[in-house]
């Protein structure tokens, strides 16, 4: 049951993201003009969808305690400043999951 | 196989190379904490290869979201990917059989590698091409393996772990932030997602912030066009 749902949900993403990948191919590569608005939402989409996927992975955050959201609040806050000051991608993943894992397993037990 | 093309393409795909390796491994981790075996993890990154698809995929199995919400999230995530084909349609022009791979084998690495790398003199540019994709895609699974392994063989407390994709997604954001002139969509994904939210709670936001975004999106098209002519 549960290996047939961890396959579905393998072979949906990969057919959607191929889909992706191979629609520009499948329309338009006989010279046809793409439509604006499909390359207008490919350049607007992104920004959005990430600031959306950073709610939602924050949705637990919680106000009644400090422990369901101040490691949050601390831990993107290092991100962004992290990444501002050394835009290094990597460097600002693990620096700020790391503070996460200490302040959700020492500080904020 | 081509030798020339792979030692041409292999000093551009190092990047690449420490990136996804990187990533990978904290993929590979994520999905061993969750509870999915190496297996798993080598089959989501052999065929998936979308990088932060997959990390919300890990979201999707253990809150066992409905395969109608995966693909629709799947594809409003993936939908820049339209873009990058449609820059690659002459480069692949007569690849042939490669072709079919070289359309699957597109994230966003190897896609910004394609386009700003060009095949060195003496180098067929379609035996290049397909030789970045080929090593980009080897260098995400072997990273995704040996994270899937290193979490089977480490015994840490990963509680927070999972903490990385919010990270990568900020870190996209920031990104984004820098890059794009116009901060109406990004603004406006994060009020719709955050409002959505507070109405709706955390079980069933998602799909309503998202119809939002597409929608307003759709509606601000004049706007948002008229001022990207402006700052071009």
């Amino acid at each position: 049951m549960r290996e047939g749902y961890v396959l579905a949900v393998l072979l949906v993403m990969a057919a959607v993201t191929f889909l992706t990948r191979a629609l520009p191919f499948l329309l338009f590569d006989r010279g046809a003009e793409p439509p604006r608005v499909i390359l207008y939402l490919g350049r607007a989409l992104p920004p959005a969808v990430m600031a959306m996927l950073v709610v939602y992975c924050l949705r637990g955050t919680s106000f009644a305690a400090p422990e369901g959201w101040a490691p949050q609040a601390l831990a993107v806050a290092a991100v962004v400043a992290l990444h501002k000051w050394k835009q290094n991608t990597l460097l600002s993943i693990f620096g700020g999951t790391v503070l996460y894992m200490v302040l959700v397993q020492v500080v904020f037990v | 196989m081509n030798r020339k093309a792979f030692a041409a393409a292999l000093p551009a795909t190092v990047p690449v190379m420490l990136g996804f390796l990187t990533l990978g491994v904290a993929y590979g981790l994520l999905m061993d904490a969750a509870g999915y075996g190496v297996l798993w993890t080598f089959l989501m990154s052999l065929i998936v290869y979308a990088g932060s698809a997959q990390f919300l995929g890990i979201q999707f199995l253990t809150a066992a979201v409905p395969l109608g919400q995966v693909a629709l999230m799947t594809l409003i995530l993936n939908f820049r990917h339209m873009v990058y084909g449609l820059t690659m349609l002459k480069k692949y022009r007569g690849m042939g059989k490669r072709k079919l791979y070289m359309i699957f084998s597109l994230p966003d690495e190897t896609y910004a590698l394609l386009s700003s790398t060009r095949p060195p003199e003496g180098v067929e540019p379609h035996d290049y091409y397909f030789a970045v994709a080929l090593l980009n895609h080897i260098y995400w699974v072997a990273g995704s393996v040996l994270g899937g392994l290193l979490g089977a063989a480490l015994t840490i407390n990963t509680q927070g772990a999972d903490f990385a994709m919010t990270a990568l997604f900020v870190v996209i954001a920031v990104d984004q932030w820098e890059e794009i002139k116009n901060r109406l969509p990004a603004l406006l994904g994060f009020g719709a997602t955050l409002l959505s939210l507070l109405v709706l709670g955390p079980d069933r936001f998602l799909i309503p912030a998202l119809g939002a975004i597409v929608l307003s999106l759709w509606g601000l098209r004049c706007q948002l066009e008229d001022r990207e002519g402006a700052a071009a």
